[in-house]
């Protein structure tokens, strides 16, 4: 096991370092320069700016001395725009809410899509099953993007039970939304994924034995099923938190929750490379990461894959 | 001896029977799928409302209906009198001819995007699963890596780094939607490899990359049609989350994913047919490829039969 996460570690470390050094590529061969918008800036004033910024440098000097501060001392760099904040605050004052309704909408997309479809699966054909596969159909639909402004006209604006958005130091009313608009297309998958997974399982011989023998129904299912009927779900968990990470920046965006998609979309069209490129990274290891901990989980629990 | 005969003349006689190949069992299994025969109809309803209606559109996408403007919310209604059939959006611009606009390039972003995938990740993975041993070994790790990588953040950087335009969305969403596809011609691959016919094309002297064009990816194609189908939808998705945020297609040009952003910001005004139409194609266009998708899938993949 040791060996098999040491061997994962090893192919991590590389494909972050290539997804820092392509960012890194990407934004120096962006065509003008951070302080190109203001107007009217003299020469020397430029040169000023770039020589504080390092800009000035060849190629190899800036990418190593932002490798070095990145590896180092999780510097991200100053941000080009705001003056007085660099990535790191940024990252700092955007992550812990992101973080908060992330984690939320992990939680409900795993527990709700879970529940859903393996009872959907237990009760086949009837209209919990129905129920189940129609909703997984309409949230495939349902975008995060197309279902957020869907919430807020009904909730805000016609029942006016909860607040369209804001953050308010994360108050649950302000969770609420943003929480429902992410997970829900997530909840869905995993409810279609587990349920396909567990009507599979009770169709196997073991099962059969199981029942035969006169096993509680309860039993068969908590103790026998469960476990593989979850693994295809478990190996979706990597992509569902590829999508949330995604769908944050649409979050972030419509509900002015305050989280980092917001400083991504805003340096985005500012074309504040610094913060691009720390979000960019930031995500991407966090995504590797991620991954990395699916792939363990996966091995530990799945006795048929050997590390 | 003379029955024999009978009936060897009666065989000779009669039609021949024609063969059932595996493309007329799979369109018969297809039409007998109600909700696939459904979702066709309304893709092809709105592919025609997509190639039609700028020729029935009374008003040009970019021209203002000066006479609504400051009054968008009471004269931009959707009315047969002033011709604005879906309404104006908040500028007085006709929602008809703009959601016929973006209909056209949603549609057009899906199936480019599709596409490329078909081509791309089609012949990656044949090679990839027909060469097996290091090669398959560097080239799926390749893929492995592209993909856990949150590829959105790369690409909005792409579309920011070089300018927003079609092309750069096009080689964005190209660059990633082909991912899936390789690995699932992969696999595929790998189990049409150990069959007799390959083997046969392989002691005759066929040439690899022969074998690959000729015997597997013929193979493929079925199960190849099946997601290609189910990916015009997810990539409709990504274009529309892009414009969404206001980082995809530039004004004039327009797709479902902004014109969604615009009336969800005009919700609050009252004006709810500027969020209503464009969501209500992108949501029966969505249905429509799952449905022809599920259905496709039904009659053309060999494993769920």
């Amino acid at each position: 096991m040791f060996v098999y996460i040491l061997k994962r570690l090893l192919v991590a470390i590389p494909v972050l370092l290539i997804l820092i050094v392509f960012t890194f590529v990407l934004m120096y061969a962006a065509p003008g320069s951070p302080f190109a918008s203001e107007r009217g800036v003299p020469p020397a004033v430029l040169a000023n700016l770039q020589a504080q910024y390092g800009l000035d440098q060849p190629f190899h000097v800036q990418i190593w001395r932002y490798l070095v501060a990145l590896l180092t001392e999780f510097d991200f760099g100053p941000s080009f725009i705001y003056r007085d904040q660099d990535v790191n605050s940024l990252i700092a004052q955007g992550f812990p809410v992101t973080l908060t309704y992330g984690f939320w909408s992990f939680v409900v997309a795993v527990l709700v899509g879970g529940a859903l479809g393996i009872l959907a699966a237990v009760r086949h054909n009837t209209w919990l099953d129905y129920l189940a596969v129609g909703v997984s159909i309409g949230a495939q639909v349902l975008p995060n993007f197309v279902l957020a402004p869907i919430l807020v006209l009904t909730f805000t604006l016609w029942l006016g039970w909860l607040p369209g958005g804001g953050w308010q130091g994360g108050q649950w009313q302000f969770v609420v939304l943003p929480v429902i608009a992410l997970s829900t297309s997530f909840m869905a998958s995993i409810a279609r994924i587990s349920r396909a997974s567990m009507l599979e399982v009770l169709t196997s011989n073991y099962i059969r034995t199981a029942r035969a023998k006169g096993l509680p129904m309860r039993h068969v299912i908590f103790r026998h099923a469960l476990k593989p009927a979850l693994l295809p779900v478990i190996s979706y968990l990597g992509p569902a938190f590829v999508g949330m990470i995604t769908g944050s920046v649409v979050i972030d965006i419509y509900f002015s929750t305050g989280g980092i998609g917001q400083f991504f979309v805003a340096s985005a069209l500012n074309r504040d490379y610094g913060v691009m490129m720390g979000i960019t990274i930031l995500l991407g290891a966090l995504t590797i990461f991620f991954n990395l901990l699916v792939d363990v989980l996966y091995a530990w629990i799945d006795p048929k894959i050997r590390y | 001896m003379f029955a024999t005969k009978s009936i060897a003349d009666d065989l000779a006689g009669s039609p021949t029977i024609k063969g059932r190949s595996l493309w007329a069992d799979a369109r018969a299994r297809f039409f007998r799928n109600r909700a696939a025969v459904a979702g066709l109809i309304v893709l092809l309803a709105v592919g025609t409302f997509a190639i039609v209606g700028p020729f029935i559109a009374p008003w040009n996408n970019e021209d203002i209906d000066w006479t609504v403007l400051g009054n968008v919310a009471d004269g931009g209604r959707p009315s047969f009198e002033t011709g604005h059939w879906f309404g104006t959006d908040a500028l007085g611009r006709d929602l008809f001819a703009r959601t016929v606009q973006g209909t056209q390039i949603s549609l057009l972003v899906g199936i480019v995007g599709a596409l490329i995938s078909v081509v791309v990740g089609t012949l990656y993975g044949a090679i990839a699963g027909y060469f097996g041993g290091r090669i398959d070994n560097v080239m799926m790790r390749i893929v492995d890596i592209l993909m856990s990588i949150p590829y959105m953040f790369v690409l909005i950087l792409l579309l920011v780094v070089f300018g927003r335009s079609l092309l750069m969305l096009f080689v964005g969403i190209g660059l990633i939607s082909w991912l899936d596809m390789a690995r699932i011609a992969r696999g595929q691959t790998l189990t049409l490899k150990g069959k007799a016919f390959i083997e046969a094309a392989r002691a005759t002297g066929v040439r690899p990359f022969t074998i690959i064009l000729r015997h597997i990816i013929p193979n493929l194609l079925g199960v190849v049609i099946v997601y290609a189908t189910l990916l015009v939808p997810s990539m409709i998705i990504y274009e529309s989350f892009i414009s969404f945020l206001g980082l995809g297609v530039q004004e004039p040009l327009t797709s479902w994913g902004a014109l969604i952003n615009d009336g969800a910001a005009e919700m609050t005004n009252g004006t709810l047919w500027m969020l209503a139409w464009p969501l209500f194609f992108f949501v029966i266009t969505l249905f429509g490829f799952f449905f022809v998708g599920d259905g496709l899938r039904d009659a053309l993949d060999p494993k769920d039969r």
